[in-house]
C-alpha cells in the first residue's frame, strides 16, 4: 500500500483519537482534585496541547528570529542594529518599501472597492449566486497559478508580429503599439497588483455581501419611500452600516498586501523595480545566505503588521459586543 | 456509570486500532524520510564496478532519492538514463525536479535532510557543500582510473577538490555557439568577431523589415538574465583571456576593471543590434529566443546559445533538422584563439548508501551517458560516447574534446550572491546601458561581501 495513504489514514484516525484519549485521561486525573479547583484548572489542561503546539511552532521561532536579527551572517556574533540599518540604507530595500506601500494602498482600495460594488450590484439580481461564484473562483487558485495565467496574458512580441499575449492582442487590435507590461516600471507594479486584485476581490465581495444582507430592509424601504435616490440610500444608510465590515476586510487586505511574495517572485523575480519586502527576505536568506538580514526584514514586517492586527481584533471584539 | 464504561471502551478501542495500524505499517514501508537503504537483501559489495556491468551481485532493492533541476523533457531523459540501472538492481530512483535547487540544497545542508544524490549548481557550490562536510567523495565508489581516462581532463578537474573526486558530469555542453538558419545566412564561418558583426549586418539588411543581427532572450523567471551572463563570459574569455577569467571567478578581478567593462560594452553593442531591441530581449523567454531565426520573415541572423537550444528550435521555432548549423565563438584576441567555454550538469553524493553509490558509479559510465546523448541535445563528458544522433552534436562533441583552452561557465562558479547580482546587473544594464558605471560599482560592492566566506 502506498506509504502516503497509510500516513493519511494514521493522521485522520490518530489525531482525533489521541485528542479524545488525552481529554479522557485529563478528566480521570481531575477527579483527584477538589471540586472547587476543578473548574479553574480544567480549561488550562484542555488547552495544553494547543498551547504547546503554538509555543513550539509560533512563539519559539518568533523569538529566535528576533534574536537572529541582531546577529551576523553566521549567527554567531552580536552585531546590534547593523542588519536594520542595512535595510533602511540599501537602495534596493527602499524600493521594496515603496512598492509595498503602493501595494497596500492600491490592493486594498481596488479589492475592497471592487468587492463592495459587485456585492451591491448583484444583491437584488436573480442570478446572484452564479455571479458571486464566478467572482469567487479565482480565490481557489494558488497565487503561483494565478501568476502563471497572467504571465501569458501579459506576454509581448515586437510590433509588427503576431501578439501572443491576450492584453497586447487587444491593445494592437485597437491600433496601439504592444506594451511590455511586466518590464516597464511603474506599469508593472500595477500589472502585478491587478493579478492580486483578481484573486482577492471575491473574498471581499463574499464578506461584504453577507454584511449587506444583514441590513434591515425596512430601513432601506423607509428611505426610498421618503424620496431618497439609490445613491443617497447608499451614501447615507448602506455604507455607514457597512463600515465596520469594510474596516475588517480592509485590514485583511492590508495584511495580504504586506505579505505579497508569490506574484512578484514568479512574474518578475523582483526585477524592474517591482521588488517587495517578502521577496527581499527570501533573497537574503536563500540566495545571499544572510540569515541576520533576512530576520531583520521579518521583524520589520512583524512590526508593520502589529498595528493592523490590533485594529482588526478591536473591531472584531466590538462586533462581538454588539451581538 | 454504565455511560462512562461505554465511553471508556470506545476510546480505548479507537486508540488500540490506531496502534495496531501504525505498527503493522511501519514494518514494511519506508516512511517519508529520504533514502531507505534498510531493505537491501543482497547489497552490492563496496568497491565493485558499477552495477551496469554484468556479473554484479544479486538484486539491490531499496530506493535512491535524487534531486535535480531537470523538468519536463529533460526529466524524461534522465529517467530513461536510470531505467537500465533500475532493472539491473531492482532499486527505484525517486526523482524530484526543481528549478530552485540552490534553496533546496542550502536548506538541506542546514537541516541535515538531504537527498542521496543531487545535481550541484556548479563547481563553486560543490566546493561549498564539500567544505560544509555534506558532500561525500567518490574515489572509492567510481572506477577512478577508467573515469579519469575516459573523461575530458577539463571536466575531471572541475569535479575534483583537494585531489579527491567529488562530482561527476552527467552531461556537458559548450556555450557561446552561434546558431544560424542555413537558408538565411550563407556567408560562411566568420574569422573573427568583427567579421561576424559585419557579415551579420549584411545578412540582416538583406533580410529587410525589422531584421537585426542577433536574437537575444533574457527572460527566465527567477534566473532572468542568465543568457546575458554567457555573452559576457564569452567576451571576457576571448578578449581578456583565461587568467583574467579565472581571477574574475575568484573575486580578485573587480567588475569595474577595464577588461570586464569592455565585455559589458561589447554586450551593449550586441543589444543595439538585436531584434526588437532591449525591450524584446528582456521580454522574451530564452526558450523562444531562437524562434525568429526561422519563419517566412526571419527577424535575426544569429542566436548565441549552448547545444540544448536545438530542441527548442524544433519545438517552438518550427525548424527542422538540417535547417540550422553553428560555428563556435569567433576569436577576438588572437592570443586566446580556440578558447571554449563550457558547462555541464554536475552530480554529487550526499548519503553514501549502497544504492546511491551504485547509481552514481553507473551514471559515470559510457553506456549510461550514451542514453541521454542518443536522445539529442546533450553532449557527454565521456570521450567513449560516440552515438551522437546528428552531425551538429558530433561536431560540438569534437570541439569539446579538442578544446585548447577550456573554461567552465563563470557565473555557475561564483558564490550565489555574486551570481544573483550578476543576473540583476545584466537586466539593469540591458534596460538602460547608460547606467553601466553604477551597475559595475554595485557589482563590486556585492563582490566584497559575497566572497567573504
Amino acid at each position: 500500500m502506498d506509504p502516503r495513504l497509510i500516513t493519511a489514514i494514521i493522521v485522520l484516525v490518530g489525531v482525533p483519537a489521541s485528542v479524545v484519549g488525552y481529554v479522557f485521561v485529563v478528566e480521570q486525573l481531575l477527579r483527584f482534585v477538589p471540586d472547587k479547583r476543578q473548574a479553574s484548572i480544567r480549561p488550562w489542561l484542555w488547552l495544553l496541547p494547543a498551547l504547546l503546539f503554538l509555543t513550539v511552532f509560533l512563539v519559539y521561532p518568533t523569538i529566535n528570529t528576533i534574536v537572529l536579527s541582531f546577529e551576523d551572517k553566521f549567527s554567531k556574533a552580536f552585531v546590534g542594529l547593523n542588519n536594520y540599518s542595512y535595510f533602511f540604507t540599501s537602495p534596493d530595500t527602499l524600493i521594496s518599501l515603496r512598492n509595498n506601500i503602493i501595494w497596500l494602498v492600491l490592493l486594498t482600495f481596488l479589492a475592497v472597492g471592487g468587492g463592495l460594488i459587485i456585492a451591491i450590484l448583484v444583491d437584488r439580481v436573480r442570478y446572484e449566486s452564479v455571479a458571486k461564484s464566478v467572482v469567487f473562483v479565482p480565490l481557489a487558485i494558488s497565487f503561483v497559478g494565478a501568476s502563471i495565467i497572467w504571465r501569458f496574458v501579459y506576454d509581448y512580441q515586437p510590433p509588427g508580429h503576431a501578439q501572443t499575449g491576450l492584453l497586447n492582442a487587444g491593445v494592437t487590435a485597437l491600433g496601439f503599439q504592444p506594451v511590455t507590461w511586466i518590464q516597464d516600471a511603474p506599469t508593472n507594479t500595477i500589472a502585478l497588483i491587478v493579478v492580486a486584485t483578481w484573486t482577492w476581490t471575491g473574498f471581499c465581495m463574499v464578506i461584504l455581501s453577507a454584511a449587506l444582507k444583514g441590513i434591515s430592509t425596512e430601513l432601506l424601504e423607509a428611505a426610498r419611500v421618503d424620496g431618497a435616490t439609490e445613491i443617497q440610500v447608499f451614501r447615507k444608510i448602506t455604507f455607514p452600516l457597512l463600515l465596520p465590515t469594510v474596516a475588517v476586510v480592509s485590514t485583511t487586505m492590508i495584511i495580504t498586501a504586506l505579505k505579497a511574495f508569490d506574484i512578484v517572485y514568479v512574474m518578475t523575480s523582483g526585477n524592474y523595480d517591482t521588488n517587495v519586502i517578502a521577496n527581499q527576505m527570501y533573497k537574503e536568506l536563500f540566495t545571499n545566505s544572510q540569515p541576520g538580514r533576512a530576520s531583520a526584514i521579518a521583524v520589520i514586517l512583524l512590526l508593520l503588521i502589529i498595528p493592523v492586527m490590533v485594529i482588526n481584533i478591536r473591531r472584531f471584539r466590538q462586533q462581538e459586543a454588539i451581538r | 456509570m454504565e455511560e462512562r464504561k461505554f465511553r471508556w471502551r470506545r476510546t480505548a478501542g479507537l486508540l488500540a486500532a490506531v496502534a495496531l495500524v501504525a505498527s503493522a505499517c511501519s514494518s514494511n514501508t519506508g516512511s517519508a524520510a529520504p533514502s531507505t537503504g534498510g531493505e537491501a537483501s543482497a547489497p552490492a559489495t563496496g568497491g565493485e564496478s558499477p552495477a551496469a556491468s554484468g556479473g554484479g551481485g544479486g538484486t539491490l532493492g531499496g530506493t535512491v532519492s535524487v534531486i535535480g533541476t531537470w523538468t519536463g523533457t529533460e526529466q524524461d531523459n534522465f529517467m530513461a538514463v536510470v531505467a537500465p540501472w533500475e532493472q539491473q538492481t531492482g532499486a527505484k530512483v525517486s526523482y524530484t525536479g526543481t528549478r530552485d535547487i540552490n534553496a533546496v540544497l542550502s536548506t538541506g545542508i542546514q537541516s541535515g535532510l538531504l537527498p542521496d544524490l543531487a545535481g550541484l549548481p556548479g563547481p563553486g557550490q560543490m566546493a561549498e557543500y564539500y567544505k560544509a562536510g555534506a558532500l561525500k567523495t567518490l574515489d572509492d565508489t567510481l572506477d577512478t582510473a577508467t573515469y579519469k581516462s575516459e573523461t575530458s581532463p577539463g571536466l575531471v578537474a572541475l569535479g575534483t577538490i583537494d585531489n579527491k573526486t567529488t562530482g561527476i558530469f552527467i552531461k556537458a555542453d559548450i556555450k557561446g555557439l552561434f546558431w544560424y538558419n542555413k537558408d538565411a545566412y550563407k556567408a560562411g564561418d566568420p574569422t573573427s568577431f568583427d567579421d561576424l558583426l559585419a557579415k551579420g549586418k549584411q545578412t540582416a539588411d538583406s533580410l529587410g523589415g525589422d531584421a537585426k543581427t542577433f536574437c537575444v532572450g533574457l527572460e527566465s523567471g527567477a534566473a532572468t538574465g542568465w543568457p546575458g551572463t554567457d555573452w559576457i563570459e564569452g567576451f571576457v574569455l576571448h578578449q581578456a583571456g583565461p587568467d583574467v577569467y579565472d581571477k574574475w571567478i575568484a573575486g580578485t578581478q573587480t567588475w569595474s576593471s577595464p577588461e570586464i567593462k569592455a565585455a559589458f560594452q561589447a554586450f551593449g553593442n550586441v543589444i543595439d543590434n538585436t531584434f526588437g531591441g532591449s525591450k524584446n530581449a528582456l521580454a522574451t523567454n530564452f526558450v523562444a529566443s531562437g524562434d525568429h531565426l526561422f519563419g517566412a520573415k526571419p527577424g535575426c541572423v544569429f542566436v548565441n546559445h549552448a547545444t540544448f537550444i536545438t530542441d527548442d528550435f524544433k519545438k517552438t521555432g518550427g525548424a527542422k533538422d538540417g535547417q540550422f548549423d553553428f560555428f563556435p565563438f569567433p576569436d577576438i584576441n588572437t592570443q586566446f584563439a580556440g578558447a571554449v567555454e563550457g558547462s555541464g550538469d554536475l552530480f554529487g553524493m550526499f548519503n553514501d548508501t549502497p544504492q546511491a553509490k551504485s547509481l552514481i558509479a553507473y551514471l559515470a559510465t559510457a553506456p549510461a551517458q550514451s542514453i541521454w546523448v542518443g536522445k539529442g541535445g546533450a553532449l557527454s563528458a565521456n570521450k567513449s560516447v560516440t552515438n551522437y544522433p546528428n552531425d551538429i552534436l558530433k561536431k560540438a562533441a569534437a570541439d569539446l574534446a579538442a578544446a585548447k583552452l577550456f573554461r567552465f561557465d563563470a557565473s555557475d562558479n561564483m558564490p550565489q550572491a555574486m551570481n544573483d547580482a550578476f543576473l540583476k546587473g545584466i537586466v539593469d544594464y540591458t534596460k538602460d546601458p547608460s547606467k553601466l558605471d553604477s551597475v559595475l560599482s554595485n557589482l563590486d560592492t556585492v563582490q566584497k561581501s559575497a566572497y567573504g566566506g
